[in-house]
């Protein structure tokens, strides 16, 4: 299902989303969503400070930080009537924050599509996750570049 | 047996108001046993987080389409869907979603392809029930099984397909997504995915009268008048035409299609559920491009 280049801890999330039953994964989903940290507040002030991701079906936003010992950090929001668009913003948050941007740019462009969660979600609304995952990367690209 | 209509005032200037009901009318009727409340939301999740109580969920994407042919479900699988949701042939059905009823449109207009007799639209939607503080659970309903009838599908009525629509160019069609979308600037809603049209454009002759000119602020449709003057007015539609709608999939147009038939009384409106995305990437058939929205 997985493979080296995914970090374990997202690989850990995308095991348990396949072996959950089809039912339970919607439930895991809306979890995410629900467990999304609030923004800090340097960017709850300031919400141009976050990049859109427009290929989301609902508003969400994402900005990315690059710590000095190259740790990546994560911070994205969608409005709480966006639960879909939240909770994949919470697996990202939870399987990539913390971890070394090498790392996180290592991550397959595809691996949404390899969540199990096509079948109960739709193709369709997986595709802003994928987007999501993109802008994360490239973000940090960005970062790496300027220093 | 069905419930009795919303005689509220609002309602009563449609030429179907039967086809409506407000919040204070559902509010009033959710314990009656002949009544399902169906859910139907662009966000797969939205129910989870809350509905109204009893409602049962119908996701457009993987409950009302086949998931093998690009087509809705057959009659068998869309009655063992009803008896699985405990709605009987005879039930009243109130649909109701967010942005604005889109999906919950759609689902009303999929359910209609099978003549189920009584459907009707919560006015406002999902947004308006939420604004007045009404009730929400996140209970899952109890709703017993019923044994759903196989009654075939009947599409010919209301839904066109890409020959129909070929054969019917010349006559009204109306494109009810957004105005870049409609000169072609745009292969998708703003902010929206791409969702893979090769070309940008519309159907030759079609109007633009994008479907959000229907609804109030709230969610809730527009007056009659209003309904009359545009789309009568503006799009210079006769109430005897023959019409096609489309978007992008078809879930916008059926808001559209759902005004004119119940809320204007036009009997002869057919919703292209193919749209943009078929007729977009067609091989052979015509488009236009940057023809004035209102020409």
């Amino acid at each position: 299902m997985t493979d080296e280049a995914v970090p374990a801890q997202l690989a850990e999330i995308i095991d348990d989303f396949a072996s959950a039953p089809p039912r339970d994964r919607l439930e895991m989903l809306l979890e995410y969503s629900q467990s999304l940290p609030p923004l800090p507040e340097r960017y709850a002030a300031h919400p141009e400070r976050l990049e859109p991701v427009p290929e989301c079906q609902s508003p969400l936003f994402v900005a990315t930080e690059l710590d000095e010992d190259g740790t990546v950090q994560i911070f994205a929001d969608a409005p709480p009537e966006s639960p879909t668009t939240r909770g994949f913003a919470g697996i990202f948050h939870a399987g990539l924050d913390g971890l070394p941007a090498a790392d996180v740019l290592a991550v397959p462009g595809d691996v949404t599509a390899r969540m199990a969660l096509a079948e109960v979600v739709s193709p369709l609304r997986l595709r802003g996750a994928a987007a999501l995952l993109g802008r994360v990367q490239r973000q940090v690209r960005d970062q790496l570049a300027t220093r | 047996m069905a419930l009795p209509h919303d005689s509220d005032p609002k309602l009563a200037q449609y030429a179907h108001p039967e086809k409506l009901v407000t919040t204070e009318w559902l509010a009033s009727h959710l314990d009656d046993p002949d009544l399902v409340v169906v859910e139907s939301d662009e966000d797969i999740l939205l129910y989870e987080t809350g509905h109204i109580p009893g409602a049962v969920k119908v996701d457009w994407h993987t409950e009302l389409n086949d998931q093998l042919t690009r087509d809705y479900l057959d009659a068998e699988g869309f009655a063992e869907l009803l008896s699985r949701k405990g709605i009987g042939r005879d039930s009243t059905v109130v649909f109701y979603g967010d942005k604005s009823n889109w999906w919950a449109a759609y689902a009303l207009w999929v359910f209609s392809l099978f003549g189920h007799e009584d459907l009707r639209l919560l006015d406002g939607g999902r947004a308006k029930w939420e604004a007045e503080d009404r009730p929400m659970t996140t209970d899952a309903p109890e709703r017993q099984p019923t044994d759903y009838p196989v009654v075939e599908r009947d599409d010919a009525r209301i839904r066109a397909f890409r020959e129909d629509v070929l054969a019917h160019l010349g006559k009204p069609l109306i494109d009810v997504r957004s105005p870049d979308e409609y000169t072609g600037k745009l292969l998708h809603m703003a902010n929206y995915p791409q969702e893979g049209a090769l070309r940008g454009g519309h159907i030759p002759g079609a109007k633009s009268v994008p479907w959000a000119r229907a609804a109030n602020e709230d969610g809730t449709f527009k007056s009659r008048e209003e309904l009359e003057s545009l789309y009568g007015g503006e799009a210079g539609l006769e109430a005897d035409d023959e019409v096609v709608v489309y978007c992008r999939i078809g879930e916008r147009s059926s808001h559209t299609w759902f005004a004119l038939t119940h809320l204007l009384g036009y009997e002869h409106v057919r919703n292209y559920d193919g749209s943009w995305t078929e007729w977009g990437n067609s091989v052979r058939v015509p488009i236009e491009r940057e023809a004035d929205a209102t020409a």
